[in-house]
């Protein structure tokens, strides 16, 4: 819509998940909110001086500080009795899982009244699609390369909503850019709780994961559909599946087609297989149990 | 360029000043006939430059559109069809 | 105005009471440390209305209130070495946002090896990141500059960070008599904030943008003219703060102690309370206290130097690479275009928390009086 909070013009690629969810978020929000930004795509296209697509109060400092900027922005409104104002966070994976983990912990664990959204493009793509802490398990990255030793990023993502959840925060939940009502009304859900709360939402990259333009919806369903990605809500420590697939798809309809999978052979696609079923099942038998 | 201290943007939204059209290789192409107003490709386009019509349906603004396609992807009555820039 | 007897770092912490801030970063390292701890109590105990943000680590203090000051909220916080060098990414972030934030710098000797003791290389390897930088000789002068700093920086001609410079131990950790101004005429003399580019939804900006090659260099460039022009602001808030409280610094600027004398020692910080006394000693050698080290008065510095025979810079740091200390190569550069210019030779000591007595100062002083361009060390001793 062109009325968008989220102005075109920015110098997103063409087909960016990350640049889907940016629009949301604002949409969701509406336009009483303030954002602070780490370092990554979604900055560097979205400001380029001196222009701005954004139509909402917006600071960037540097990539590992989003969380505490924030955290300094939410105690700002609050001593000057501007708490209706929301404080979002924003940041891609490396921002979050990463080089801001201690940031990020740090603000969950002192309470802030801030919502801290990762956008998950499992990868450092803004440098040119290294491996972060949440790139998945066999992707191949500029540094994690298909060898023909070593088979792209050999350990698993890094489980980030749980850690937030273990920070006893009152809500954490996951998203899917394809999954887009769910997790705008994720959201305006976290925004209407006080205290620190943690979405963080898949959001397929064309030129890092290797896929057409037109594909980003498409393989952010496929994620949720194979069981590569959940849709969860932990809201006061209380786990809620928010979709089950009647019966998962094959993970191989998700990694078909993606450059950085390319290089996995049949032992590989049955080993990725055999580790979503089994993480998928664990987490879905947790299904309504009290977590934290 | 008149600068303000600090890097300091304070025209919001003023990318739209920045017409990314140019970058389209293929044009997405509404057939309104076929359209049923459902908003998906609005929702899902990065840009935010569909429209949705009451009368005429899915409506993509040119001038910023990148031709990514995600909207004829999506559409669930291809009602979208991505043509071959003319340049 | 009550004369109280006060730890440097306590009577600093009643300073920034003074100043009404809104928001604290604070994370601990000695020696800045009990300044946070003298802070807590007070908002703990309701003194002072404030939120103090006990962070994860340094990069978060500064990143916190570098938020809060955007969002339009006085703020402070406090460090010593390795937390200011962690910060260091923020800093030139912070100047580069030009944003009105005061800092201490209780300073400290930096890695490796790890060393808790006072030196200057922490501020000093902090010299280009665009931050106003002030020396203070005492507490006295620590609790005045901190109230002055808020007008600096709150300044709409100004509008950058400002950061205090104490020595560590030496004045955080001192027990001397000092005059807390009146909560009146503080309030007076600062009135409350009112950051014109504040982060506020009725009228949305964007702080902190990516800039191509040309914005870019042209915003480096501007902040740049700026940072000279910040000088006189820095002397007039002091001359105004000397005559509403009765105390003042030199010229706000530059102190000189004694100046009419053939030999000149400059120097920062609380040494030159030693320099002080070995001045009233003897009458060969007077004093230049740099007082405003950044943006570094260059003119007004060349103007106390102006026919000397000798200046012996005297300093705390190293400029590695440069076989000298970093204070003396700016004091070097002050003296370029004299047509007599003084000879001028550096002494470096109090490193790591060693001691410079008088009595080293004055046997470099006789070791140096001919010489020109000599990189001397004090003994090494404490």
């Amino acid at each position: 819509m062109k009325g968008d909070l989220f102005a075109p013009g920015h110098r997103a690629c063409a087909g960016c998940g990350p640049a889907i969810a940016m629009r949301h978020i604002l949409r969701a929000s509406g336009p009483d909110v303030i954002i602070a930004q780490a370092t990554g795509c979604m900055e560097v296209t979205t400001t380029p001086y001196p222009e701005t697509a954004w139509g909402v109060p917006w600071i960037h400092v540097t990539f590992e500080n989003a969380a505490s900027v924030a955290s300094g922005i939410a105690e700002a409104l609050k001593m000057q009795g501007r708490e209706n104002t929301k404080v979002i966070a924003i940041g891609g994976d490396g921002g979050s899982a990463d080089i801001g983990f201690g940031a990020l912990s740090g603000m969950l664990e002192r309470g802030h009244d801030v919502l801290y959204i990762t956008y998950d493009n499992e990868s450092y793509a803004n440098t040119g699609v290294q491996r972060s802490g949440l790139t998945p398990m066999y992707a191949a990255t500029t540094t994690t390369p298909a060898g023909s030793k070593i088979p792209g990023k050999t350990q698993r993502k890094k489980d980030l909503p749980m850690i937030a959840a273990a920070h006893h925060i009152p809500y954490v939940a996951t998203a899917s850019i394809a999954f887009i009502e769910d997790f705008e009304a994720k959201i305006r859900k976290a925004l209407s709780i006080k205290g620190p709360k943690y979405i963080q939402v898949l959001a397929p990259c064309v030129p890092g994961w290797g896929i057409p333009e037109n594909k980003t919806i498409y393989y952010a369903r496929k994620a949720v559909e194979t069981g590569m990605w959940v849709l969860y809500e932990i809201e006061n420590g209380k786990l809620k599946i928010n979709y089950r697939p009647q019966k998962l798809a094959p993970v191989k309809e998700y990694l078909e087609g993606q450059r950085r999978f390319k290089h996995l052979t049949p032992e590989l696609i049955e080993k990725i297989q055999d580790f979503v079923k089994a993480e998928y099942e664990k987490l879905v038998s947790k299904d309504g149990m009290q977590l934290f | 360029m008149e600068l303000i201290i600090g890097g300091i943007i304070d025209e919001p939204r003023s990318t739209m000043k920045n017409k990314t059209g140019g970058w389209r290789t293929f044009r997405p192409v509404v057939d309104s006939s076929k359209c049923i107003k459902c908003g998906i490709c609005e929702k899902f386009c990065p840009e935010g430059i569909i429209d949705i019509d009451p009368e005429k349906g899915a409506q993509v603004d040119y001038d910023y559109c990148k031709g990514c396609g995600i909207c004829a992807n999506e559409c669930p009555v291809k009602a979208i069809k991505m043509e071959l820039e003319k340049k | 105005m009550v004369k109280k007897i006060l730890e440097g770092s306590h009577a600093v912490a009643e300073a920034v009471k003074l100043c009404r801030p809104h928001v604290l970063g604070m994370y601990p390292i000695t020696p800045s440390t009990h300044i946070p701890e003298r802070l807590a109590e007070f908002v703990n105990n309701g003194e002072l209305n404030a939120s103090l943000i006990r962070v994860e680590a340094e990069f978060s203090a500064i990143s916190s209130i570098v938020g809060a000051a955007a969002t339009g909220s006085r703020v402070f916080t406090a460090t010593s070495s390795q937390g200011l060098a962690l910060m260091h990414e923020v800093l030139y972030a912070a100047s580069g946002m030009r944003l009105p934030m005061v800092m201490v710098v209780a300073n400290r000797a930096l890695s490796a090896p790890i060393n808790i003791w006072n030196d200057w290389q922490d501020a000093i390897s902090e010299r280009e990141n665009g931050w106003i930088q002030l020396f203070v000789e005492n507490v006295q002068e620590a609790v005045d500059t901190v109230i002055q700093a808020y007008r600096i920086t709150e300044d709409e001609r100004v509008y950058n960070p400002v950061m205090v410079n104490m020595d560590g131990f030496y004045l955080t950790h001192v027990y001397e008599p000092v005059d807390i101004p009146d909560q009146k005429d503080v309030d007076e003399f600062l009135p409350p904030l009112n950051y014109k580019y504040k982060l506020d939804p009725k009228k949305p900006l964007t702080h902190g943008p990516f800039a191509y090659p040309v914005p870019y260099a042209m915003l480096r460039k501007r902040n740049f003219d700026d940072f000279h022009s910040f000088e006189p602001i820095v002397k007039e808030v002091h001359d105004e703060f000397a005559k509403k409280f009765g105390r003042s610094y030199g010229d706000g600027i530059i102190e000189e102690y004694k100046n009419d004398r053939p030999i000149t020692i400059v120097t920062m910080g609380s040494i030159s309370g030693t320099v002080k006394e070995l001045v009233d000693s003897r009458d060969d050698v007077g004093l230049v206290r740099v007082r405003l080290y950044r943006p570094f008065p260059k003119e007004r510095v060349a103007e106390a130097l102006e026919g000397k025979e000798m200046v012996l810079v005297i300093e705390k740091d190293v400029a590695m690479g440069s076989r000298s200390g970093a204070l003396f190569l700016d004091i070097r550069d002050a003296l370029f275009s004299m047509r007599d210019r003084p000879r001028i030779n550096n002494a470096i000591g109090g490193i790591g928390g060693t001691d410079i007595t008088r009595e080293d100062i004055a046997k470099a002083i006789d070791e140096l009086k001919e010489k020109d361009g000599e990189i001397h060390w004090f003994e090494m001793r404490g």
